[in-house]
């Protein structure tokens, strides 16, 4: 561990963010990586954590509604932000479409991207209601699925699509 | 992975971050920081501050002023993606936008980031020197402009000074009898480009008034392809003048034989993609001429 520390002085900073509605406080190193905050931090490991070089889009989470690679943002740089990850999908016991839509779609194998997906599902629905099969497969495509070949993802998107426009 | 310890300051005002940097050794300004995060942790670069300018205000528009597009160092991939003045009249850089990287990273890193960071695989070095943009820099005696042609001068390396921050980039509006695209070859969405070609055509009186173009991934910097614009300025904008600009593009290319393909492919990607790119951007020019 010591021959990583370099000669700066290490300081910690305060991050303070909203997490799937929740206010979270906590004093970090500047180099902590949003993905390692919302996993070690608060214990949120609902994150994955893929390629962790901002090739696979499996640690994507929800900031401000966007969604990025949160092995790719400092937790330092989240504060004053509203980050939504998977654990916040699901509201009062009941799955969100989203998530209903990938478990009846099969939309998944092993879940490792699952998250990801969905919450990126999530952001793409939230702004395009009713998505062709292209602008999902463009949507979605920063994030590597390794099993599904993709269609059931996309078939679970257009599921989750009809189920939130009759909503 | 976790990135080298640093220093961090999130500064309030351009003044505050050209100081920062100025006080501080070693100090990286960080932005989108899609790609310097990833250099950190692959711990191909150290810095030992970080100056964050996402909390600098003002920094986020994409407006055009006295004949010129500014774009601001806040302005994300994702915003130049969605902007419908960029779709409309500055057709290069509209089509440029949805190819770089993949909607996530589009999403956080920036075009002035690209930039500065000076990746001869970045898709905006090519964009803008065909687009003859020129970047402005925040420094401790005030500002300069830098086209952007001659900001890199070599592999993630630029004339900037340490202390030195970008805070916008400016296009010059091309007029409407002007054409541009922006054609990538990668493998794969999010992979570095093999090759790419930036292409804008600007018409007069049947005649091309004035070409730039640029190429991605194929030297240590984005390359102007000068002498095929020189050879199409003036020209007729048939066949003939397309294909030797092309071959005079692929000329230009100085590409290095890797894993994404043989420097002859890659040069050969180039000439047909140069030749793709003036068709569409001519056309389009010529429908901005009635």
């Amino acid at each position: 561990m010591t021959q990583l520390e370099s000669t700066t002085t290490p300081g910690l900073h305060p991050v303070e963010v909203t997490v799937n509605g929740q206010a979270r406080e906590a004093e970090v190193e500047a180099r902590l990586l949003l993905v390692h905050f919302l996993r070690q931090t608060l214990g949120l490991t609902g994150t994955h954590l893929g390629c962790d070089t901002t090739s696979c889009g499996a640690c994507a989470v929800l900031v401000d509604g966007t969604p990025v690679k949160s092995c790719t943002m400092l937790a330092v740089q989240a504060t004053g932000n509203e980050i939504t990850t998977v654990e916040g999908l699901a509201q009062g016991g009941q799955l969100h479409p989203v998530q209903q839509a990938f478990h009846e779609e099969h939309g998944l194998q092993c879940g490792f991207c699952t998250p990801g997906m969905m919450l990126t599902s999530v952001a793409l629905l939230e702004a395009n209601p009713s998505p062709t099969d292209e602008e999902i497969r463009w949507a979605l495509s920063g994030q590597i699925c390794r099993c599904t070949g993709y269609q059931n993802i996309v078939h679970a998107v257009q599921s989750a699509a009809t189920t939130m426009r009759e909503a | 992975m976790y990135p080298p310890r640093f220093d961090y300051l999130a500064p309030s005002s351009v003044e505050e971050v050209v100081a920062a940097l100025g006080e501080h050794e070693g100090a990286k300004v960080m932005a989108g920081g899609q790609s310097l995060i990833p250099v950190l942790k692959l711990r191909i670069a150290s810095v030992d501050t970080v100056v964050d300018i996402n909390g600098v205000p003002g920094l986020d528009g994409i407006e055009e002023e006295a004949g010129e597009l500014r774009i601001g160092a806040l302005v994300r991939h994702a915003d130049a993606e969605r902007s419908p003045l960029l779709a409309s009249r500055y057709g290069l850089l509209g089509s440029t936008a949805p190819l770089v990287s993949d909607p996530l990273v589009r999403n956080r890193g920036t075009i002035c980031g690209s930039l500065a960071h000076a990746d001869p695989q970045g898709d905006w070095g090519s964009a803008m020197i065909a687009a003859r943009a020129t970047v402005v820099a925040r420094g401790p005696s005030g500002e300069r402009t830098i086209p952007v042609e001659e900001l890199a001068v070599g592999p993630f390396m630029t004339t900037l000074a340490p202390d030195e921050v970008i805070t916008e980039v400016r296009v010059p509006d091309p007029g409407p009898r002007t054409g541009g695209t922006y054609l990538k070859l990668e493998r794969r969405v999010g992979d570095y480009a093999t090759a790419a070609v930036a292409v804008q055509v600007t018409l007069e009186n049947g005649h091309v008034r004035e070409a730039g173009i640029a190429l991605t991934g194929v030297g240590a910097t984005n390359l102007r392809a000068a002498a095929a614009e020189d050879a199409l300025r003036g020209s007729e904008p048939g066949e003939a003048a397309i294909r030797e600009a092309a071959s005079l593009a692929a000329a230009a290319a100085d590409p290095q034989s890797d894993h994404r393909g043989s420097a002859e492919y890659k040069r050969n990607v180039v000439r047909v993609f140069c030749e793709r790119g003036l068709r569409t951007a001519i056309s389009a020019a010529q429908a901005g001429q009635e």
